[in-house]
């Protein structure tokens, strides 16, 4: 579609982040190399350019973390809980105060855009460890009893699509309960936490309290097994999550998963139409669609599809894909050539099983990893598409014609995490949202998040809570 | 001593509100403390324990979706009917557990007490576990409980009826649905709850009570995919770990087995709560006299 005005390019200074050429492990409040000496390079998602080159931790730096969180814990969890409150409200104040460069620093290592980082992920951050500070003097009233104890050391696994946010869901409550914390971040995306290593050391966080082990999976699989450590976090693919089950099945360490989804977003026909399309959009093409609980199935009411997908053609068509760091850019670049791989070949599947493709018309940068925002129609309960988390820009439309035909559709998957309502009628939203079996039901509107509320899914989705009191019950020995 | 000569009662499973004999014809030898003879035992099958999964799944609905209030109403009156039926139960757990007719007497009334507790929980259990969400936004957000589904209950091994009502009581009272796994030396107090429960309003396949090898119907149980959570206080430490690790596969909510020193403790709201998933709903709401918004 011509547009009438060009945007004028707005690019965000990368000059507010210094990063620097490598990077070691933080362990016991200190920056070192890997035990075997090895290293990974982390790079720009938007253009391939190599960021920084990472220390890659071995068994050998997990069980050295692993002790340091140890000795940490002692003098940690036995810290009044006002004084454990303190310190997380002074890392909250510096993320906030820190948080341009932190999010352009996001934005060069995830590939997401800069508006997005700065306006979602980088509040969030901060408001998650201002929430959980508040209750680290207050867990006798958080419902669980008096005096509740912390388990001890928190093994933690978290995924790219959201590096710090995902990094604050599971640090701050830990620290708030008085567990220590060995995390291990993503292998494409490990810079906001070393940058928030030394955020703990500003703050004067004691040593060993907090611990971060960038690595690939087989440093987040020693860590979940490693004998030493009293409860383990994961935030990633639903197969892993199976894989982290069966590893911890006979111990006592304690285990939330938040796994992946396959979100439905469920729109009735007198759903306020221009509302549900920005809804629509923001629940798949958010963060490039890398989002577990994306509402990455339309669930259409068969009498408003065209009118529905006419709009919502002609909105993709205003979407500005491109440059991550311009702050007029909607859409950057996916993660990593793996996950665009992965999409691509998801992509192909749907078209080979008969479902029909469209895209608006959209340059994609020479260099980097883009998949264009993606739209499938003619899509069936069968199809690959409507049953695999694609993880990526990319939306399959199904149709129903009565209320329950919705609820059974938008229940029928292995997965359990998100769901989205779209209607003008009260009783059917509160009607419906009883029946659907997720997590997390977003009635006229989509993909909000905020430390308060709690955070999971049902079925394979996972299990156990994040944020809001809720949040509290993983880390405590309760 | 009279010479009537007794009329002994053939046990059977309790399997979506009718008493079937295990379809695999077996059944086992229960005997008492001193070893004498009790009764035979249906010896249930792994069929029978998909049967009884089918049964639950069944059953679900009707029960998730009954109001917290009634279910309350019916959870009371299996208490009533227990009430009524004391006698019988002290006999059979002073059997099953070598107690005195004194120390057997109130282990069942504590039992019931416990039925009773737990009938008064289903309507407050949203309360205490839910609530608003203040988040930083014009949203309505609400975080409600509900049941996981499905739930398969290894019934502990040594206390037969107290144990039993212990881990059953909090699955049902939230709404699930239960395949129970009677104690394996001594089932009998469990298939006689299976009678109580059928004239208790309590709707067939919301309890469904199996008797035979703990393991044995375990495990189709753990790895079974329509099942969605697992209570494994019946097992010990080598077939706990192996049912974790089946259910895995499809991520049910495990229950590991949980030191429990005193059955007739106050139980705390944990096994409740073990069985539950946490709903969160939003919606945005108009913002009253906010810089010129309206609602």
């Amino acid at each position: 579609m011509a547009s009438a005005f060009e945007y004028a390019p707005a690019p965000e200074s990368r000059a507010v982040v210094d990063i620097a050429p490598s990077y070691g492990l933080f362990i016991d409040g200190e920056f070192t190399e890997a035990a075997d000496g090895r290293v990974f390079k982390t790079v720009s998602p938007a253009s391939e350019e190599v960021l920084s080159e990472i220390a890659q931790a071995g068994e050998a730096d997990v069980d050295r973390a692993v002790k340091a969180a140890r000795r940490a814990f002692e003098k940690w969890s036995a810290l009044p809980g006002a004084e454990r409150a303190k310190y997380l409200f002074r890392i909250a104040r510096i993320i906030q105060e820190r948080s341009r460069e932190l999010a352009v620093l996001e934005t060069l290592d995830n590939g997401k855009p800069i508006k997005e980082t700065r306006d979602a992920d980088l509040p969030l951050v901060a408001a998650h460890f201002f929430y959980y500070a508040g209750w680290a003097d207050k867990l006798d009233h958080a419902g669980f009893g008096a005096n509740p104890k912390p388990l001890g050391v928190a093994g933690q696994v978290i995924p790219w699509n959201f590096p710090l946010l995902m990094l604050a869901w599971k640090i701050a409550p830990a620290l708030a309960t008085g567990n220590t914390v060995v995390l291990k971040p993503a292998e494409t995306t490990p810079l906001s936490a070393l940058f928030f290593a030394d955020i703990c050391r500003q703050a004067g966080l004691p040593r060993g309290v907090v611990n971060i082990l960038p690595g690939y999976g087989d440093t987040g699989a020693a860590l979940v097994a490693h004998p030493d450590v009293n409860k383990v976090a994961f935030t990633g693919s639903t197969a892993v999550g199976k894989q982290i089950a069966r590893t911890v099945a006979g111990s006592r360490k304690k285990l939330t998963l938040e796994l992946g989804g396959k979100g439905a977003n469920i729109v009735f026909d007198d759903a306020p139409i221009d509302q549900a399309v920005e809804g629509i959009v923001t629940g798949i093409f958010f963060n490039q669609g890398q989002v577990c609980c994306a509402g990455s199935r339309l669930l259409v009411q068969e009498s408003i599809q065209d009118e529905l997908l006419d709009s919502l053609k002609r909105r993709l068509s205003t979407l500005r894909l491109g440059d991550p760091l311009d702050k007029n850019t909607d859409i950057g670049a996916i993660n990593s050539e793996e996950q665009l791989t992965r999409i691509t070949s998801l992509v192909e599947r749907g078209e080979a099983e008969g479902a029909e493709r469209w895209s608006p018309a959209c340059e994609l940068p020479s260099a980097g990893y883009w998949f264009a925002p993606t739209l499938f129609t003619n899509v069936t309960q069968a199809h690959t598409i409507a049953r695999d988390e694609i993880f990526g820009p990319v939306l399959s439309v199904l149709t129903f014609r009565t209320p329950d035909e919705a609820v059974a559709k938008a229940n029928n998957t292995q997965y359990g995490l998100s769901a989205g309502i779209w209607t003008e009628k009260g009783s059917r939203i509160l009607a419906v949202a009883n029946k659907l079996r997720a997590g997390v039901v977003w009635s006229n509107t989509f993909n909000k998040f905020d430390p308060t509320s709690p955070f999971g899914g049902y079925k394979e989705s996972g299990f156990g809570r994040e944020g809001g009191r809720h949040g509290l019950e993983g880390y405590l020995d309760v | 001593m009279s010479d009537r000569l007794s009329v002994l009662k053939t046990y059977k499973l309790y399997v979506g509100g009718k008493f079937p004999r295990s379809e695999s014809g077996r059944v086992y030898e229960v005997t008492d403390s001193r070893d004498k003879w009790l009764a035979n035992a249906p010896l249930s099958s792994r069929k029978d324990a998909r049967d009884a999964v089918v049964a639950a799944r069944k059953a679900l609905g009707a029960w998730s979706g009954a109001t917290a209030y009634n279910r309350g109403q019916v959870l009371y009156r299996v208490a009533e009917m227990l009430e009524g039926r004391k006698s019988q139960f002290v006999h059979e757990v002073a059997d099953a557990e070598g107690l005195s007719k004194s120390k057997a007497a109130a282990v069942v009334e504590a039992t019931i007490d416990r039925w009773v507790w737990y009938a008064g929980w289903t309507d407050k259990i949203a309360q205490v576990v839910g609530g608003g969400n203040p988040v930083a936004g014009p949203y309505f957000n609400l975080s409600s409980p509900e049941p996981t589904g499905v739930v398969a209950v290894l019934a502990p091994q040594e206390s037969s009826f107290l144990g039993l009502v212990s881990v059953v009581a909090p699955v049902i009272a939230t709404g699930n649905t239960a395949v129970v796994i009677a104690s394996e030396k001594s089932p009998l107090p469990a298939l006689s709850l299976g009678e109580v429960l059928a004239t208790s309003d309590v709707p067939g396949g919301v309890v469904n009570v199996l008797s035979g090898r703990t393991a044995e119907i375990a495990a189709p149980l753990a790895a079974h995919q329509d099942v969605n959570a697992i209570d494994l206080a019946g097992a010990d430490e080598v077939l706990a770990k192996e049912l974790e690790i089946a259910a895995a596969d499809n991520l049910k909510r495990v229950l590991r087995p949980q030191p429990v020193d005193d059955w007739s403790a106050t139980p705390g709201i944990d096994r409740m709560t073990a069985f539950l998933e946490t709903k969160t709903v939003w919606h945005p709401t108009g913002s009253l006299g906010a810089s010129g918004s309206s609602y």
